[in-house]
């Protein structure tokens, strides 16, 4: 393949990493803007997401689309469950505190990963999407004779990752949307700038942050069911997602959903391009120590303002 | 003139976000004073000691001690210099014990000798009459021993300037009594530059008075001069 | 003074005992020993810069596989033997301290955290990035020819035990030494309150600074001991897991104790051991028993024996 039908595949692998990563993403932000709580299992609620989509579409057999949208209700939905049972037995016992907080959720890891893997097992595994043609796509040369319309061989994209795209797409406005204009998107706001000042008005604050850590889990799990008809479910896959929302969640502003979706796209595209083009391992080392100077020299992020 | 001052600032200003909590404020401490730093709450008192101490950087202005120009030293090399510091709010390490904390500002000065350490911190629990607590962790200490033990661990560090603030606050009637007492012993050793509140402890320790208002100075003089002034009256002692 | 007796009179018998201990164990748990004695050179690392300076790195498998890959390194391909190449270790753990000191500290909190935690990955996927070198996951072996130091083969189990030894009594009285003076005594009041200690003098961003160099090079003279009596050396020792670890130890061990390091490596070294014969799931009991630990013992074993038993508890 020449450069440009290269480089645009290259582009499109990049945005269904950003779909992915910005639902994982801001999951993890909506948790570490209104709780203060650094989720380290949030990658492994990602993990859940995807083995629950694994066993619900294999369980239900009538037809892969069938099993595959009933996963895309059911994981999200149970995956936010634990998370909240995690939050109540756990985190609210520990009143929040940022460090031991960091602590308890590395356990919560471990256990989350080796109960996947007693039940689960070692392998990956994969789901079926629900539809999956492949739209070849055409490509543009200015040739000897003129204007010329070529078709690469190999240059293509299916109508399942494109799905993929515009789901995530709808999914963070509709949360957007949600998040700008409801009572509950107002109380999450109102709690995030003054946990005091909540509580003196009254606002439940111990529920809030328990339906904010089910919200932030159940998108990570979104996410996942997104993802797993196209990479494996695999009990280790936690890993990697968890990373990459660090990473977001971090050039984007701690806390600001706007900037975490910019940083997603930012940082979705560059490591499909930069992996395409150069070893995936240097693109993830310049991603890490992007976000570690970030920090260092700009905490508030690229795109955010100071921290409250 | 200079060489007499331990402390100088000239023209000092601090601006918080547009609102001036200090304008040109032109400030002279002679070596071994006892001065009071008084004014209506709001006046600028903690800012202004701020800015000497090093936890306020001034927008403008110069502050000279010990003939230094320390405007834009680091807070912790003031300390060295010689400046101890009392905060309003009491702010010992609250895990460790009495006499750690103590220690901790003397072996900055004294590092491992642990005899000189040991008799310094003795002494300086002993002047602010909590000797007895030493082993104590201070978080279980009352509040007024609390304010002891601040005023302890600036002794121990035995600077050339004293700066309290508001160190009577919260202490009871006899541990005032025993806190002018100390005053006077320090007085002609040790410069120092109380804020203070209780007027009944500023005119029995004090020699020379300056009153802050709205963030400048409204009037300078000794004791007696200081109370028969109609500015101050009506900007700060009238209303108590 | 009798609190001083007491202190070194545990010291002497914590060392003593780990003599003694190689007498009476049969040579499996001499074997392990050696290794929990080697890992908690690393927790005690690790203690320091968390437990005595409040500072909580999420990073610090980067100075371990420092330390051990500059053993590894300057062993397996420069052909260096032991004494210079566990200099080269060293040094090279010193300068990556120095410069994740540098940088780090500017942040503070969950900034610092992820700072670190981010260095450190990166260091990891350098390691797989040179995997020419590093044989990345897989790692490689050191010959046993190789591993000899003044004649002796350090990979017989005796003389292993003995070198394991001196490495934790060496790294634990210094340790025993450093928060005892002045400079350690700093430390813990920059953990209760930086800005008062700034307040009595102290050049808080200097004792952070040399804090975390001590805490570096203490991890990386494990990295380096591991790789040296172990023979190996891999990147899994770079990874997030081995960040956690020391974590992990201290926690269970106690913060800011002296003991702590020591007590927390050997626990869990022996709940991953014993729960590994019964259960392939040991993780899940290592998860438990942290989110354990977090709940209901949050100053750790040690800690806790401090709070109830022995407040005088180094």
């Amino acid at each position: 393949m020449e450069f440009g039908p290269h480089f645009l595949l290259a582009t499109l692998e990049g945005a269904l990493t950003a779909a992915v990563l910005a639902l994982t993403a801001v999951g993890l932000s909506v948790v570490f803007g209104i709780m203060r709580v650094v989720n380290v299992a949030h990658g492994e609620f990602f993990m859940l997401g995807a083995v629950i989509a694994w066993f619900v579409s294999t369980t239900v057999g009538i037809h892969p689309a069938v099993g595959f949208l009933l996963a895309l209700v059911v994981a999200p939905v149970m995956v936010g469950f634990l998370a909240i049972v995690a939050d109540q037995l756990v985190l609210r016992r520990l009143d929040y505190d940022p460090e031991r907080t960091i602590v308890a959720t590395i356990g919560l890891l471990y256990c989350i990963q080796q109960v996947t893997l007693m039940t689960f097992g070692p392998d990956a595994r994969p789901v079926i999407p629900p539809f999956n043609q492949r739209i070849a796509l055409p490509w543009f040369e200015l040739g000897e004779q003129g204007f010329q319309v070529t078709w690469p061989w190999g240059f293509g994209v299916t109508t399942y990752k494109l799905a993929v795209i515009m789901f995530a797409v709808i999914i963070l406005v509709g949360l957007w949307r949600f998040l700008a204009r409801s009572k509950f998107g107002l109380i999450m706001r109102a709690t995030q700038l003054d946990r005091e000042m909540a509580l003196a008005f009254g606002i439940p604050i111990e529920r809030v942050y328990a339906i904010v850590f089910g919200l932030g889990a159940g998108l990570a799990a979104l996410g996942a069911v997104l993802i797993v008809p196209i990479r494996q479910a695999h009990y280790l896959m936690g890993g990697e997602p968890l990373l990459l929302s660090f990473i977001v969640v971090i050039i984007g502003g701690l806390g600001s959903i706007p900037g975490t979706i910019m940083a997603a796209i930012l940082i979705g595209l560059s490591d499909g391009i930069i992996s395409v083009f150069f070893s995936p391992t240097l693109a993830k080392i310049i991603a890490t120590l992007l976000v570690a100077f970030v920090l260092v020299y700009r905490p508030q992020g690229l795109f955010g303002r100071r921290l409250p | 003139m200079a060489t007499l001052s331990l402390l100088t600032t000239r023209r000092v200003c601090k601006n918080f976000g547009g609102l001036d909590a200090l304008t040109d404020v032109d400030f002279e401490l002679p070596r071994g004073q006892v001065r009071a730093l008084i004014g209506p709450n709001g006046a600028g008192k903690s800012t202004f000691v701020g800015t000497i101490c090093g936890r306020i950087p001034p927008t403008s202005g110069e502050i000279v001690f010990d003939g230094q120009d320390i405007t834009h030293l680091a807070t912790h090399r003031r300390i060295c210099l010689g400046i101890a510091y009392t905060f309003q709010i009491t702010s010992v390490f609250s895990r460790l014990t009495a006499y750690e904390n103590v220690a901790l500002g003397v072996r900055r000065i004294h590092g491992s000798r642990w005899q000189k350490v040991h008799s310094l911190v003795m002494e300086a629990l002993d002047r602010v009459r909590i000797a007895d607590l030493a082993e104590q962790i201070a978080g279980d200490l009352s509040y007024g021993h609390q304010r002891l033990l601040e005023i302890a661990m600036g002794l121990g560090q035995s600077p050339e300037l004293f700066i309290l603030d508001e160190p009577t606050q919260g202490l009871a009637e006899g541990e005032i009594e025993g806190f002018k007492d100390l005053i006077r012993s320090l007085s002609g050793q040790t410069t120092i530059l109380l804020i203070e509140h209780n007027m009944n402890v500023v005119m029995e320790t004090a020699e020379f008075i300056t009153v802050l208002n709205a963030g400048r100075i409204l009037a300078e003089g000794t004791v007696d001069e200081m109370r028969h002034n109609q500015d101050v009256q009506a900007a700060y002692l009238g209303r108590d | 003074m009798r609190q001083n007796s007491n202190v070194v009179a545990l010291h002497a018998g914590i060392l003593a005992s780990l003599l003694i201990l190689f007498f009476i164990t049969s040579a499996y748990h001499n074997g392990n020993l050696a290794r929990i004695m080697v890992l908690a050179v690393f927790a005690m690392g690790y203690n320091f810069l968390f437990g005595y300076t409040g500072l909580l790195s999420l990073g610090h498998a980067l100075f371990f596989s420092a330390g051990m890959y500059g053993l590894g390194i300057s062993m397996h391909h420069l052909e260096l033997s032991v004494l210079p190449a566990f200099a080269v270790a060293l040094l090279f753990t010193a300068m990556v301290s120095a410069a994740i000191g540098f940088l780090a500290l500017r942040t503070t909190g969950v900034a610092f955290m992820i700072v670190t935690l981010m260095f450190a990955q990166a260091g990891y996927l350098t390691i797989l990035l040179f995997g020419k070198y590093t044989r990345g996951d897989e790692g490689f072996v050191i010959q046993q020819a190789e591993r000899t130091l003044f004649g002796l083969d350090l990979t017989d189990p005796s003389i292993r035990y003995f070198a394991a030894f001196a490495l934790f009594a060496a790294s634990y009285l210094f340790i025993a030494w450093a928060v005892r003076t002045s400079f350690g005594r700093c430390l813990v009041a920059i953990r209760e309150n930086e800005a008062r200690a700034r307040m009595l003098g102290y050049d808080t961003a200097r004792h952070k600074f040399l804090a975390l160099l001590a805490s570096g090079v203490l991890s990386g003279v494990s990295g380096a001991g591991y790789a040296l009596l172990f023979g190996y050396a891999g990147a899994t020792f770079a990874s997030v897991q081995y960040s956690i670890l020391p974590l992990l130890w201290v926690l269970l061990g106690g913060s800011g104790t002296t003991l702590g390091p020591l007590i927390g490596t050997a626990f869990a070294f022996y709940l991953v051991d014993i729960s590994s014969e019964f259960t392939s799931a040991y993780l899940l009991v290592v998860g438990a028993a942290i989110v354990f630990l977090t709940l209901f013992f949050p100053q750790g074993l040690a800690g806790e024996i401090r709070r109830r038993i022995a407040p005088w508890l180094p």
